[in-house]
Parts: C-alpha cells; structure tokens; sequence
C-alpha cells in the first residue's frame, strides 16, 4: 500500500524497530548519512546502514546486501532507500527477498516501476519523503525550527526529545 | 508538504497550530521561553545540532521555542512550509533578499509598495551592490520586461501601501515563474484571514506582524513564509544549490529538499544578521494571533461604514474605499492645510504611524511616512498631498463618526 498521509506515514514510523539504510553513506556531508545519524539517534530504532563499500558508518556495522542483513539479523521492518532510480527495481526485489514489510523512498528516489512491485508484493511504500523530516513531525522537531509540522491537537504528550540517544 | 488527515480551519489553526500542551510540564497557554541559550545533553549532541543533523535549539538567535511556536502558527495560517521570525518587518525583507541574492543581483518591485521598503531597497540594499527595478504596480507585464538573468525576486504587496492596490497575484506570479523566478508578497494589509497569497501563485509572503497580526500595537516584528514549492535548483540561485562557505560546504538543496530556502535562511542568513524577534514579542503575536478573524471582521465592517459616511461629506474630495481590508485613505477639499486641521481636531483617533492596531489610527503621509520620497515618486506610490490615511480600529463606529464629524467641522 502506499502511503501518503501523515497519519498514515506517522503509523508506520511509530510501528517500525529495524531500519535498514541501502546507500547509506560515511561521508558526512551526503543527505544518507544525516539521516542515517538522525535515525540511529532515537532509542526506538535499530539502525544499519547497507553499503558494499564501507565497513561501518560512526561504528555501526555496515552489511554488503539486504541478503547479508538478513541472513545476519533477520528481516527489516523498513528499508530505506538512497539509490539511483534506475537500481530501485533491484532493491525492492532484494527488500522482498529479506522479507522487509515497507519500503522508504527518500527525496528524489522515484521509480515507477520499483514503487509498483513494491506495492504488489504487499509492502507500505512512501515516496519522495525523507525519514528524518517524517519522524520530526511526529516528535515535534520540525516545530523547534518554526517548520510547519501540521499537528493540531489538544492532548498533552509529554516530552520524548530528551529520550534521544547521545 | 504531507497530506493532512483533516484539514483544520482557519479559527482552529489561528488558536492551535504551533502550541500543543507544552511538552515539559502541560502548560496550556504556550510557555515564555526567555532564556539567551540551551544545555547540549552532551558533547555529540552539540555538535550534531551544529551540524544541522539533529532538531533543537543552540542559541536564541537562531531558534527558541517560544518564536518557533509563533512561526509554525503563521507557517499554518499562510499554508507554508515554514517561516522565520525577525525583528521587524524591514529585518525579514533583509534576510529574504540576502538568503537569495549578493552583490551583482537584480531585484524587481512596484511601486506601490510601503515607503520604507522603497528606501531600503533603493538605498541601503542598493549600496549592497543589489539593484532594484521598480515597475507599476497596475501593470503586471511590466515586471516581465524587468526581470534580467540576474533577478533573484519579484517583490509586490497584496494591498498597495497606501495606495489601496490590489495586486493581480496569479498574474504576476505567472510572470515571474516563467523566468524562474519567484514571487513575493508582502501580505501585511490582508492578513492571511483576508488573503493567502501562497493559494494565488505566490512563492514567499512577508509581514510587517507588528500590524493586524500583533493586533495590539505593543510590538514590532517581522516574520517570512515560504510555500516550498519553489524549485530552488533551476540554476539560478547558486546561494542555494552551490556547496556553502558559510556551512561547512553544504549544498542547501542536495542536504534540505524543500526545506533548502527555510534552512539557509535561518542557519545563515538569520545567524549572520542577527535580526531575529524576541522571545516576548512572540509571545504577544502569538496571543494577537488567536483573535486575527475576529478583528479583521470587525476592522472590515467598521472601515466600510466609515468609508460610506465619507463619501457623503461636502469636506471630502474623494474616498478611496477598500477593496480589500481596513485602511483607506481620502482626500480633503482645502489639500494640506485642510488636511493637517482635520488631523489636529481629532480626539480618538491616534495620529501615528502605524496601522492594524486594535485602536484607530491616522497619519497625513505626505509629511511622515512618505516624506523622503519626491512629489512624483510620491504620486507614483499612490500618495497625494491632501492624502489622510485612517486604520480603522475596534472602537463603536458612532463614536468613529462622531469624532470624524466634530474634526470635518472644524
């Protein structure tokens, strides 16, 4: 299914553990490793970066391939990804192998194609949104930047911000 | 931008966006965060929040919670992406032209637009090495016939200051975009109650807050909103898309997505100028927020009742009525002097230059806010000598009348 709501998008984040990151990058001034840094940061998340030319990005271990990873640790809850849109195809094809349950295309990683045979094989698709910029809407990061997060609510939800790891 | 579960009305939003129950203790009127700076949880912490990786704040120059809660409000009511606070008005002009343009830029505005942003970009701007071409606000194909390679924007305002001008916005937006530029609105006449320029084709709408959105004449602010819907990587705006001396060699666009223009200009642009609003002053805007509809209705009402009575007076020559809005100005029979006598005699309208106040408010503009300009630019900018501007405000409109009346007589 592909998701396209915040509620939506905001479900799947709360719901997922394991994040595996193909492209993601040591170099730290590339998008992958922000978000990668991002994301490992949150305690809820187990986060591992998939990249066949590195070993490890801040001493996470790095694994060669969606099969290494879950040979290793099992099937990803979600697989996002940072490739050329012309790999996509072969990366939902490898996700669908590892037996992962969605799929995160971040900004820009648009394949129609590779969105659709996800979508068949039963995979919650996002698109064109970056994993970042989503969990801090729902965490309320986005709002310490006077970005407009959309969350209208009267419910007090105490603060989460300072359960982030360092 | 993400699609929405339920789109929340204006009302809603006006009271809500931005302050949810304060996440530390549940406060539910958004908290005062007075504070110069914040504790890092550690050594990695700080530098992830230097490095743009992580959200949070480091300094009150460049973000604090109380602001970032009247930001996200006005993000929301102007149906942006995001905004960034300033001290005035004028700061959040200066930080938009220097997010986007340096010395050897080009920038198209109309004439109509407020006397203060004439000046600033035809002098202190100009001394940048920014040049500014200013076309008729009527006349939106001018603004094609301005824009060179080197345009960073075109800049106009929804309701002419105090012209009364209301701009063709999906025009001139229709303009700019197919030269690759885009379209700023300075909204602060309209308030986004009245008009959402972002809905018309705009790319950036300005505000001097200290107006209607204040509401209250206690504090002067400024605040930018961007649509992020901009294409920022079209190749003419190397401040965005080239790796930047100013952050570590970051491509804003590559690094931000959509979010490359709000992140520029506040993690450069506002950290640099140093013209960021106060926490205290937020918090009054964020207040005057709440009740914008319900004052612009009644600002609205008030102004055209007022405008009627005018209209009938022996004394007035003319009446330029609001098409949109609640400021207007007219003309005196007796030009100057007339004019100046008017003003002298009146007992509750305040003689001052401000508007969007609660209280009402006149000025003659050809002696003050206007006074710097030449008769012709004068008359360019949509200002006669015999001019009167009124800002309608919240009072009884008999008491308006009774007072415009003694004054008319005297």
């Amino acid at each position: 299914m592909i998701l396209t709501t915040s509620g939506q998008i905001g479900d799947l984040l709360r719901r997922v553990r394991t994040i595996a990151i193909v492209g993601a990058s040591a170099n730290t001034l590339r998008p992958s490793y922000t978000v990668f840094s991002y994301l490992r940061r949150q305690p809820e998340y187990d986060v591992t970066p998939i990249n066949p030319t590195i070993v490890a990005v801040d001493g996470v271990e790095a694994f060669a391939s969606l099969a290494a990873y879950a040979a290793a640790r099992g099937s990803p809850d979600v697989v996002d990804v940072f490739r050329r849109p012309n790999e996509l195809v072969g990366v939902v094809r490898e996700a669908v192998a590892a037996g992962a349950k969605a799929i995160w295309f971040q900004y820009g990683v648009i394949d129609r194609d590779a969105i659709a045979l996800a979508d068949e094989n039963g995979l919650d698709v996002v698109v064109d949104r970056c994993m970042k910029v989503e969990h801090a809407r729902i965490s309320g990061g986005l709002s310490t930047s006077g970005l407009n997060s959309g969350v209208i609510t009267a419910r007090w939800r105490p603060s989460g911000r300072s359960r982030e790891r360092h | 931008m993400v699609q929405q579960e339920r789109e929340f009305g204006f009302m809603t939003r006006a009271l809500h966006a931005g302050t949810p129950p304060d996440p530390a203790t549940g406060a539910r009127a958004m908290p005062l965060y007075q504070t110069a700076a914040y504790v890092f949880s550690s050594t990695e912490h700080a530098a992830e929040l230097f490095a743009l990786r992580g959200y949070g704040h480091i300094y009150s120059r460049i973000s604090n919670p109380t602001v970032a809660a009247f930001e996200e409000r006005m993000a929301s009511l102007e149906g942006g992406l995001g905004a960034i606070a300033c001290s005035s008005g004028l700061a959040a002009q200066l930080c938009l032209v220097l997010s986007l343009a340096q010395a050897g830029d080009h920038l198209v505005c109309t004439q109509s637009v407020y006397g203060g942003t004439v000046t600033q970009l035809s002098v202190t701007i100009k001394r940048m090495g920014i040049d500014t071409t200013f076309v008729p606000a009527g006349e939106p194909d001018a603004v094609a016939a301005a824009i060179r390679p080197e345009t960073k924007l075109v800049f106009v305002e929804t309701i002419g200051n105090p012209s009364g001008v209301v701009a063709d916005l999906p025009a001139f937006a229709a303009l700019a975009h197919d030269a690759g530029v885009p379209l700023v609105v300075d909204n602060t006449f309209a308030t986004p109650y009245l008009c959402r320029p972002i809905e018309r084709g705009a790319d950036i709408v300005v505000h001097s807050a200290t107006k209607f959105i204040n509401g209250h004449g206690t504090s002067i602010g400024g605040v930018l909103i961007e649509s992020g819907t901009f294409p920022w990587h079209n190749g003419r705006f190397p401040l965005l898309s080239q790796p930047s001396p100013g952050y570590h060699q970051k491509v804003f666009t590559e690094a931000f997505g959509e979010y490359a223009f709000l992140m520029r200009a506040r993690a450069e642009v506002l950290r640099d100028v140093g013209a960021q609003m106060s926490p205290m002053d937020a918090w009054l805007m964020l207040l005057g927020l709440e009740t914008l509809a319900l004052r612009v209705e009644r600002h609205v009402a008030n102004a055209k009742t007022i405008a009627a009575f005018l209209k009938n007076r022996p004394e007035v020559a003319w009446v330029r009525e609001p098409a949109l809005g609640s400021i207007f100005t007219f003309g005196l029979r007796g030009g100057r002097a007339a004019g100046r006598r008017f003003i002298d005699a009146l007992e509750l309208w305040s003689h001052l230059a401000n508007v969007g106040d609660a209280k009402s408010l006149v000025i003659h503009p050809a002696s003050t806010t206007h006074s710097q300009l030449t008769d012709e630019d004068m008359r360019k900018a949509g200002v006669e000598p015999e001019s009167v501007r009124l800002s309608v405000g919240l009072e009884d409109v008999e008491d308006h009348i009774w007072d415009l009346d003694n004054a008319l007589r005297a």
